[in-house]
């Protein structure tokens, strides 16, 4: 009874002692977190309990693991398929974008000529151009260029991932562009006195001081792509064999209503991929993100 | 006019001309790193913007070509065009909210973990979260919640859903800042931890409170993360797309306000307009769902041109600030 007690006084006087403004932040964090746990609670539920108790806690596991199960299964989210056309896109179209757009950028810094300026302005002049204005003619034209090159554009793969270069690489070539006029020459010229080409000198010596500003525009670029949703939407279509996570959960809420329980735990599956990245490197995330915006 | 720069460039570049051989190497080399990135970029963005902006002058129906050269006629219908006002106007109050509750709670965020808080990391990544979920999952999450979770922890008035009736833009705008305000404080926190600590200490010493403090002292020094903010949210909102297509698809559908069908002569006898319809969503809803092309590319061009003149406005306000400090 004497310890019972002593263990209450000492969480009382800690609770005293704590900052109010701990208790404001941490009021606060429960409720930003709050919309994730009714998510994850209930879509370890049987559809009955999600609509009549959304609040408590699953009563069997197993039912969790059993949505799991008809999720992954079930054909027309299709969700593994799905994972794997947004984890092939996303990562394509991060190391293609990076590697064309420092490419670009640096000989844009090296080339001292009014063209080369011009080019760079040309460029990022692309910041500006929203997507609306470009989403109609781009489906006519990846039609169009089926006809032309006799296989298919629309709905594939390499279209999309053409595609993400070319909305990407405005604030890639920017970002880039300012990093690379940043680098003193003295090391590309050592380069060449050994006997570097001018590829061997962008690859082996520029390249790899490019590092922290990869990072940046990696995850920039990342979020942006696997979470995008109207792009995929006009060059892959609703129900596309190329279908990305996004689009075939929009899909799947659509075609399948009456189970909310099954519509929650596809919307964890949707989540999880990003957030557990996040878990591992946050700290990269968080600094990319802001700082490009700063930019 | 290449050849005269690179003629003056030439002493510079004296190791460059032995190691490639003749200039006409690095030129060859030039447009060969450039073709990657220049390829996707004009197949991609800058040919369908130019057939795009064309086709907004031309009665286009869809496919390539075969169409019909007939100047403004899309943009004289764009004025008298209730829908469009309205999306217009709406997407301005959004837009306004927006902005201001976004910055304001970030700000609000970003005050508190910038403290001494025993969790302070936990925090900012607590409310940094949210963002790294898309937008239109997100949209389904709220949605969810929204339509079955609230009637049923006791928020009486939510007994109908908030979507469907006047609070839906107040829930987007609820929804978006818990997407968005986590990011925006990052921000804030980044200038707020660049003040410089001595003129905090020699502030206190002065004996100025705390108010006195963040008006004096912090605001000032944080004024250029407040540019940065507005127009970053400033130019979300006028591109939100996402979140409107999952959380509400642009509901409710209500009866155009009498005052706009007075001030725009509107003939329909129940016009029908949506509270949540913003610009980004008519336009898509325009092209795909009434398969208008050249109405919606019109729409489009004018949407790229308020947004080119809000971008301008940011480079220009973040010049005249970097000139004053």
């Amino acid at each position: 009874m004497e310890g019972l007690k002593k263990v209450g006084r000492k969480i009382f006087d800690y609770l005293r002692n704590l900052n109010p403004y701990e208790i404001l932040a941490f009021t606060l964090l429960l409720l930003f977190i709050f919309p994730f746990y009714i998510v994850v609670v209930n879509a370890a539920k049987p559809n009955v309990d999600v609509i009549e108790d959304p609040l408590s806690l699953p009563r069997n596991l197993t039912v969790f693991f059993n949505n799991l199960r008809t999720i992954f299964t079930d054909s027309r989210l299709n969700y593994p398929r799905a994972l794997f056309n947004s984890t092939v896109i996303t990562t394509l179209s991060l190391l293609l974008i990076g590697l064309t757009s420092a490419m670009a950028a640096w000989v844009l810094v090296r080339t001292k000529t009014r063209f080369s300026f011009t080019i760079f302005l040309f460029i990022i002049a692309g910041l500006v151009i929203p997507f609306q204005i470009v989403m109609l003619p781009l489906v006519e034209l990846l039609t169009a260029l089926g006809r032309i090159t006799g296989f298919q554009w629309s709905d594939t793969h390499h279209a999309v991932i053409i595609a993400y270069i070319g909305f990407g690489a405005p604030l890639s070539v920017f970002l880039f562009h300012g990093f690379i006029k940043s680098i003193p020459m003295d090391v590309e010229e050592a380069a060449i006195i050994d006997g570097c080409s001018r590829p061997q000198v962008f690859f082996r010596v520029v390249l790899p001081i490019l590092k922290p500003i990869f990072v940046t525009l990696l995850v920039l670029n990342g979020m942006w792509i696997w979470n995008d949703f109207l792009l995929p939407l006009l060059v892959i279509g609703r129900g596309g064999e190329t279908t990305t996570i996004p689009l075939a959960y929009a899909n799947f809420v659509g075609a399948f209503t009456p189970n909310r329980n099954l519509q929650l735990t596809a919307l964890v599956l949707s989540a999880i991929p990003v957030i557990i990245l996040f878990l591992f490197a946050q700290r990269y995330i968080i600094k990319g993100m802001t700082s490009g915006a700063i930019k | 006019m290449q050849a005269d720069a690179s003629v003056k460039q030439a002493p510079k570049q004296s190791f460059k001309d032995r190691f490639f051989g003749r200039k006409t190497m690095n030129k060859v080399w030039f447009f060969l790193f450039l073709i990657p990135v220049m390829v996707p970029y004009l197949l991609m963005v800058i040919i369908p913007f130019v057939l795009g902006a064309y086709y907004s002058f031309t009665d286009w129906r869809g496919g390539i070509g075969d169409t019909n050269w007939i100047g403004l006629a899309n943009y004289r219908d764009l004025l008298s065009n209730y829908r469009f006002i309205y999306s217009f106007i709406r997407t301005g109050i959004y837009a306004f909210f927006n902005v201001v509750v976004i910055n304001f709670v970030a700000f609000s965020l970003a005050l508190l973990v910038t403290r001494k808080l025993k969790l302070t990391n936990i925090y900012r990544a607590g409310f940094f979260m949210p963002n790294l979920i898309g937008g239109l999952i997100i949209g389904f999450l709220w949605r969810y919640i929204f339509n079955y979770v609230l009637g049923t922890v006791g928020f009486g008035i939510f007994s109908a859903s908030p979507l469907d009736n006047n609070l839906a833009m107040m829930s987007l705008v609820i929804v978006v800042t818990w997407q968005y305000a986590g990011y925006i404080m990052m921000i804030y926190v980044a200038a707020l931890q660049n003040i410089p600590e001595d003129l905090v200490e020699a502030s206190q010493i002065d004996g100025a409170n705390a108010l006195q403090r963040l008006r004096n002292i912090v605001l000032p020094l944080v004024a250029p993360a407040f540019t940065v903010s507005m127009f970053l949210t400033l130019v979300t909102a006028f591109k939100q797309f996402d979140t409107v297509f999952s959380l509400t698809s642009a509901g409710p559908v209500v009866i155009l306000p009498d005052y706009l069908r007075d001030f725009l002569n509107v003939e329909a006898s129940l016009p029908r307009v949506r509270l949540t319809g913003l610009l980004a969503y008519n336009i898509y809803d325009v092209g795909f769902t009434n398969r208008n092309f050249a109405f919606a590319q019109a729409q489009a061009v004018t949407f790229f041109v308020l947004l080119a003149v809000l971008s301008l406005g940011q480079v220009y306000f973040n010049k005249k600030r970097e000139v004053e400090m």
